[in-house]
C-alpha cells in the first residue's frame, strides 16, 4: 500500500503526475497505476476543493447538528445514518461517542432554511428523540487548510 | 569623532558580506518569490513551544549553570551515543552555548592565537572565515570541487597542512552544497590527522537532515579521532528552532574547560527558556525530526528535478536543505545571474560567491518552501533561463 502516495493526495488532490512520481522517486505510470489501486480498493472516496465560501456574497449557511436518536432492533444506528445522509443538505454524518449519537453537518443557504431542513425533515424521523442546532459562525481551519490568513512567511527574503 | 582612528582595524577590515547589497535590493522590493533563506519553514513543534510556555509560568527565568542545566547536558549525551555512538560525559566534555554560532567562535577562540592557521573549506557557511580572522588566525581555503561532490579529499588536505596549521573545519553536512562525508570519505580524512596536533571543529548543525539513506556519521565517532574534535551541533535546524538560540559543543574536557571560560565571562549562560524546550525536544521529538525530512525529501526531489529540466544542472544534495546548481551554462556570474533573476522575475536566490571560493558559477536555492511555492520558482527561472539563451 502506497502510504506516502495517499499523504501527498490527503494533503493536495491535484499534484501533477509527474510531480508525484519526482517527490516519490518512481514513475508517472507507476503513480496512475498506484492511484487507480486505491480507487478502486475504496481507500480513495473522492477528490474535493477546499472552499472558502465566506469570500461570496452568496455564502451558504452550515451547521453542526446534534442528533440524539433511539435505535429499534431492526432500526439501528446505521439504518438512521444512512437515512440522514440522503438529504442533499447534509455534507456529512458522523457515529458519535458521548453525549449524542449522530453529528450531522449540514449546509443550506439561509439560517432559515437550515432551521426549517432540521425542524421539517431531521425532527420528524421516528428515530430522533432529540436536536440541537449550532450555527458555524466562521471557518478558521477546514481540512487541515488555514482560512484565515494565518500563515504568512515572516522569514524575509534572503538569508545565509 | 574619527572612529575611523578608534575601532578596531580587524574588526573594521572584515567584509560585511559581499552581497549586503544584493540582499538589501530583495528585501526592498514586493512580491518577490524567494528561494533564499537558510531556515525552515515549520513552526517549532507545539509540543516543545509548550514546555518552554510551561517552564516561563514555572517561574524559571534565571540564569542556570554555566555549562547548561544538567539534565540538558544529559539528553544531549543520550542523544550523541544513540545516533552517533559517542558517549560524552555530560559533567565533564559538553557546554550549552547561544546557537552552534557561540560553539564555533568559542572552540576557534580556545584554540586559535595569532597566526595560527584554520583550514576551511568552501563554499561553506559565512562564519568561518571571519571568526578566524577575529581570533588572529590565518584562514586557510580549500576550494571543494563538484567533480568531487563537494567533499574535501585527503590529497587536498595533505596539500593544505603546514607546521603551523592548528585547525581543520569540517562543515558537513555543507550549507551551501548540499554535500555530506561519507564514513569512507571521514575515515580517509582521519588518516591524514592521525599523526599531527590538529584540532578539528566539526559543524554538525544539519546532522538530523540527509537523505538517500545513509545517515550522518559524526567524525568523532572515527577511530582515534574523539581527543581531537570539537563537535557542534544544535537545535536550529532539526526541531525547527532558529529563533531559540540553542547549540552545544562536545569535546575533551580540555578543550571544553577553556571554551567554558569564554562563555561564562561573555555569555553567562545559554537563554534558560529556550533550555527548558530544548530538553523536550530531545525527549520526545525524533518524530518531529522525521515527519519534517520526510517532507524535505520530497522538495529536495522536486527541486532537483526542476533545476536540471530547465537546463541549470544540480547534482542531487545530500544533506542540509540547499540545492546548489550550476548556472555556468548561462555564461553569467552567479552575481549578474541571481540580480538579473530578482529584476527580471522577481525571484530572490543566493549567488554561490557569498559563500566564498568555489562557489563561482553556481547559485544556493533553499527549499524549504511549499512544493507549490518551489514550483513556480522554479518555473520563472525557466522562463529566465530561456530568455537569456535567446
Amino acid at each position: 500500500m502506497n502510504i506516502k502516495l495517499l499523504k501527498l493526495l490527503g494533503k493536495n488532490a491535484r499534484y501533477e503526475y509527474k510531480d508525484l512520481a519526482t517527490m516519490l522517486g518512481t514513475d508517472e505510470a507507476s503513480v496512475k497505476k498506484d492511484i487507480a489501486e486505491l480507487e478502486s480498493a475504496g481507500l480513495i472516496r473522492g477528490y474535493k476543493t477546499v472552499i472558502d465560501w465566506e469570500k461570496l456574497d452568496t455564502a451558504a449557511v452550515s451547521a453542526l447538528i446534534e442528533l440524539k436518536v433511539s435505535p429499534q432492533a431492526d432500526y439501528g444506528f446505521e439504518e438512521i445514518a444512512k437515512r440522514v445522509m440522503k438529504y442533499d443538505e447534509v455534507e456529512s454524518v458522523y457515529l458519535m461517542s458521548g453525549g449524542y449519537d449522530l453529528c450531522v453537518m449540514v449546509r443550506s443557504k439561509t439560517f432559515q432554511q437550515v432551521a426549517m431542513f432540521v425542524a421539517k425533515e431531521l425532527s420528524t424521523i421516528d428515530a430522533v428523540v432529540s436536536t440541537a442546532t449550532h450555527f458555524i459562525l466562521r471557518r478558521y481551519k477546514e481540512l487541515d487548510v488555514i482560512l484565515c490568513e494565518d500563515n504568512e512567511d515572516d522569514r524575509g527574503t534572503l538569508s545565509l | 569623532m574619527n572612529y575611523n582612528s578608534i575601532l578596531n582595524k580587524s574588526v573594521t577590515e572584515i567584509k560585511p558580506s559581499g552581497i549586503r547589497k544584493f540582499f538589501d535590493i530583495a528585501e526592498q522590493m514586493e512580491d518577490v518569490i524567494s528561494l533564499g533563506v537558510g531556515e525552515p519553514d515549520f513552526p517549532t513543534p507545539w509540543h516543545i513551544r509548550s514546555e518552554g510556555i510551561r517552564s516561563l509560568e514555572k517561574g524559571r527565568t534565571r540564569y542556570t549553570s554555566n555549562h547548561g542545566l544538567l539534565i540538558l547536558r544529559d539528553e544531549i549525551s543520550k542523544l550523541y551515543e544513540r545516533k552517533y555512538g559517542i558517549k560524552y560525559d555530560p559533567e565533564k566534555e559538553i557546554l550549552v552555548t547561544v546557537g552552534g554560532s557561540e560553539a564555533i567562535d568559542g572552540a576557534v577562540r580556545a584554540l586559535v592565537a595569532p597566526g595560527d592557521e584554520v583550514i576551511i573549506p568552501q563554499p561553506s557557511y559565512v562564519c568561518y572565515e571571519p571568526i578566524t580572522v577575529l581570533a588572529g588566525g590565518v584562514p586557510v581555503i580549500i576550494e571543494t570541487k563538484a567533480e568531487n561532490e563537494f567533499r574535501i579529499t585527503p590529497e587536498e588536505l595533505k596539500a593544505a597542512i603546514t607546521p603551523r596549521t592548528k585547525l581543520l573545519i569540517l562543515p558537513y553536512p555543507c550549507n551551501p552544497t548540499g554535500a555530506v562525508m561519507r564514513r569512507g570519505d571521514l575515515e580517509a580524512i582521519a588518516e591524514v590527522l592521525r599523526d599531527t596536533n590538529i584540532v578539528v571543529i566539526s559543524d554538525e548543525i544539519y546532522s538530523e537532515l540527509t537523505f538517500g539513506g545513509e545517515s550522518h556519521t559524526s567524525f568523532a565517532s572515527i577511530d582515534g579521532m574523539k581527543e581531537r574534535t570539537v563537535t557542534v551541533n544544535g537545535f536550529s535546524k532539526a526541531y525547527s528552532m532558529t529563533g531559540w538560540r540553542m547549540g552545544y559543543a562536545c569535546g575533551p574536557e580540555e578543550i571544553l574547560d577553556q571554551i567554558t571560560k569564554i562563555h561564562q565571562f561573555a555569555i553567562m549562560c545559554a537563554p534558560t527558556t529556550s533550555q527548558y524546550a530544548a530538553i523536550e525536544a530531545l525527549k520526545n521529538g525524533d518524530g518531529d525530526i522525521a515527519a519534517m525530512v520526510e517532507e524535505y525529501d520530497m522538495r529536495r526531489r522536486i527541486i532537483v528535478d526542476g533545476f536540471n529540466s530547465i537546463g541549470l544542472t544540480c547534482r542531487e544534495p545530500l544533506g542540509a536543505f540547499y540545492a546548489f546548481p550550476s548556472i555556468k551554462s548561462t555564461g553569467m556570474t552567479s552575481e549578474e545571474f541571481c540580480e538579473k533573476l530578482l529584476y527580471a522575475k522577481k525571484i530572490a536566490i543566493v549567488p554561490g560567491t557569498a559563500f566564498g571560493r568555489g562557489g563561482e558559477g553556481f547559485v544556493r536555492a533553499s527549499y524549504c518552501y511549499s512544493v507549490d511555492h518551489i514550483k513556480t520558482a522554479i518555473e520563472r527561472i525557466g522562463e529566465f533561463v530561456k530568455e537569456i539563451k535567446k
